[in-house]
């Protein structure tokens, strides 16, 4: 029976020859990911099941990112719950403050997901890795404390929908203005419980970090997973970060594969794109808005567009110009935070009035960094925009890519870029 | 096992920010975690929800983040049951491996706001008292059934190791 490329890497994970859309198996974990606010429940319940080591010091991966650095007491006890889980285990991959970065930002750096690798993460971002050509999806602590004992996971395998993408992007159109009209196109539910397989020669058109960027809020449409395939590019990649021994594999669909719905995309055709509040499919185009929506902040940042290239983007809008709103950058890593410097962005953004940031979650779940008041509303390059996410139930958040994002801050309005050309 | 109590209506999409806003997540203690569930769509449910109470809600129940403290919320203000139409998955896995019973049935959207509700979880039979009607959910497959009445994943797997 031909299957999508979900379906192969799972079969080979579970050691079996085919499975089928529903079917319950059992497989082999690559790496199994949390964070300062997951693990911690996790470590719990790992020390209730009675283990006293995990099932491989190097396929465990903790990072510190969500309040970190520590906002209050109470986050500083979980961090510190996390630190001496971490040393006491001997975990190898466990990153700290100076050494974390924004957790999805992260891990593809430093080579920690591969093509074909099975992920889990206590985190519904885990799905990211789908960029690379990997299954990678988001579960709760139980599942990671789990995993961490065992080095297995039991998935129901997913169905598929497949997004066939053509033609090439034009200026300004990035990766987030692409999910964000898929979303919009399917709604938040539009792939619950699936695949979301993407496909076709637009695929080639997009960076790596685009493809980031979509991958990460497929979980934003309900999907499991969302997964590119694997081409010169990704391959490129994978050969600059992964360096491990164990080498990767890369799996294509099979022609004939089921489908559960079909999807085309022309990319050329997509403008930037903004999602009102208070859910991502609330998807409009910005230079077709018929109202002024006024902002009192911009939060560029964030595991859907903290990458190099996102900040490149906005710093080439900001630069030589003035924020009108309250305006927050975090690069997603240390790495990025230093190549944003030596590259000058940094400069530019201080020079716009805004605040560049060490990596951090913070504003992205309203935990701190970025709180908005009653009646405010930000834009935002984060994925999500439910009531209170940033702050105040009565605030609001659209979602934008970085472009939109930092235009949007010069104008004190959600605005395209190229009012600005 | 069955769950009786009052029902707590809401729509779709529930979030996990809603249910548990992320402000709270400093802290992993149930009890903690439970003053403040639902508190950004329903400021009244933590002092109106009694023991055994059953929340039911529309489409995609759960979405977004995967934050266990969600169903933890849910659990520790004393909810019985969650019954949805749809939920969303990781909210769902959660559900089951921390013991909250969950069960999706298209035709609950019918249940309203006060109405008194029983559950038979071996059969999926769901009994509105309030209105006298009965709707089907898929019964819990045998392996949930045993996660569910250890009271979680992590407890079964821990007798279960007892036993082996």
């Amino acid at each position: 029976m031909a299957m999508t490329m979900t379906q192969k890497i799972l079969a080979v994970a579970a050691g079996l020859e085919e499975v089928k859309p529903g079917q319950l198996i059992e497989a082999e974990l690559d790496l199994v990911l949390g964070n300062d606010i997951t693990a911690p429940v996790a470590i719990k319940e790992f020390e209730k099941i009675g283990a006293d080591k995990v099932f491989d010091r190097e396929r465990v991966a903790i990072v510190l990112d969500h309040f970190t650095p520590n906002k209050d007491i109470k986050s500083a006890e979980h961090s510190k719950l996390c630190r001496d889980f971490a040393k006491r285990l001997g975990i190898k991959h466990f990153y700290d403050v100076g050494r974390m970065g924004v957790e999805h930002c992260l891990i593809p750096e430093l080579g920690l997901a591969a093509p074909g690798d099975v992920i889990i993460g206590a985190d519904s971002h885990t799905c990211t890795y789908g960029a690379l050509g990997a299954f990678s999806t988001g579960t709760g602590s139980t599942d990671m404390a789990c995993a961490m004992a065992s080095g297995r996971a039991w998935f129901k395998v997913p169905a598929a929908v497949r997004f066939t993408l053509t033609g090439a992007p034009q200026r300004y159109v990035g990766g987030k203005d692409v999910i964000l009209n898929i979303i919009g196109k399917i709604g938040v539910d539009g792939a619950l419980y699936k695949s979301m397989e993407f496909a076709g020669p637009g695929v080639a058109a997009l960076t790596m970090a685009d493809r980031f960027t979509i991958a990460n809020m497929a979980v934003e449409a309900g999907a499991k997973n969302g997964i590119f395939p694997v081409d010169e590019r990704t391959l490129e990649y994978t050969r600059a970060h992964v360096s491990r021994e164990r080498g990767f594999k890369v799996y294509e669909a099979d022609s004939g594969a089921p489908y559960e719905g079909e999807h085309t995309i022309d990319l050329s055709l997509l403008r930037p794109t903004v999602a009102f509040p208070h859910l991502p499919e609330n998807a409009r185009v910005v230079d077709e808005l018929d109202e002024t929506v006024n902002i009192d902040q911009a939060v560029i940042g964030s595991c859907t567009n903290g990458r190099i290239e996102d900040l490149r983007i906005a710093a080439e809008i900001l630069k030589g110009r003035q924020v009108a709103a309250r305006t927050i950058i975090l690069p997603g890593t240390q790495a990025t935070w230093l190549e944003a410097v030596r590259e000058g962005l940094a400069e530019v953004f201080v020079n716009a009035g805004a605040v560049f940031s060490t990596p951090t979650c913070g504003p992205c779940l309203g935990g701190y960094m970025g709180i908005l008041a009653a009646g405010e509303r930000a834009v935002s390059t984060t994925n999500r925009n439910f009531v209170g996410r940033m702050g105040h139930t009565e605030s609001e958040v659209y979602l934008a890519g970085p472009a939109v994002a930092a235009a949007s801050a010069v104008l004190g309005r959600i605005a395209s870029p190229e009012e600005l050309l | 096992m069955d769950a009786k109590g009052k029902v707590f209506k809401y729509g779709n999409n529930v979030d996990t920010d809603v249910i548990i806003p992320a402000r709270y997540l400093n802290s992993s203690d149930p009890g903690d975690l439970a003053a403040h569930c639902m508190e950004d769509i329903d400021p009244e449910f933590v002092r109106r929800a009694a023991r055994g109470d059953i929340i039911v809600a529309e489409r995609n129940f759960g979405c977004g983040s995967s934050r266990e403290h969600a169903p933890m919320a849910i659990k520790a203000a004393g909810i019985s049951c969650v019954i949805a139409r749809t939920f969303a998955r990781i909210f769902y896995r959660n559900a089951i491996n921390i013991g909250l019973p969950i069960l999706e049935c298209d035709e609950a959207a019918r249940i309203r706001q006060g109405d008194e509700v029983m559950v038979r979880f071996s059969s999926g039979e769901i009994t509105n008292l309030t209105r006298g009607e009965v709707y089907q959910a898929q019964a819990y497959p045998e392996f949930m059934r045993r996660i569910i009445a250890a009271g979680g994943l992590v407890n079964q797997v821990r007798e279960e190791m007892a036993h082996s």
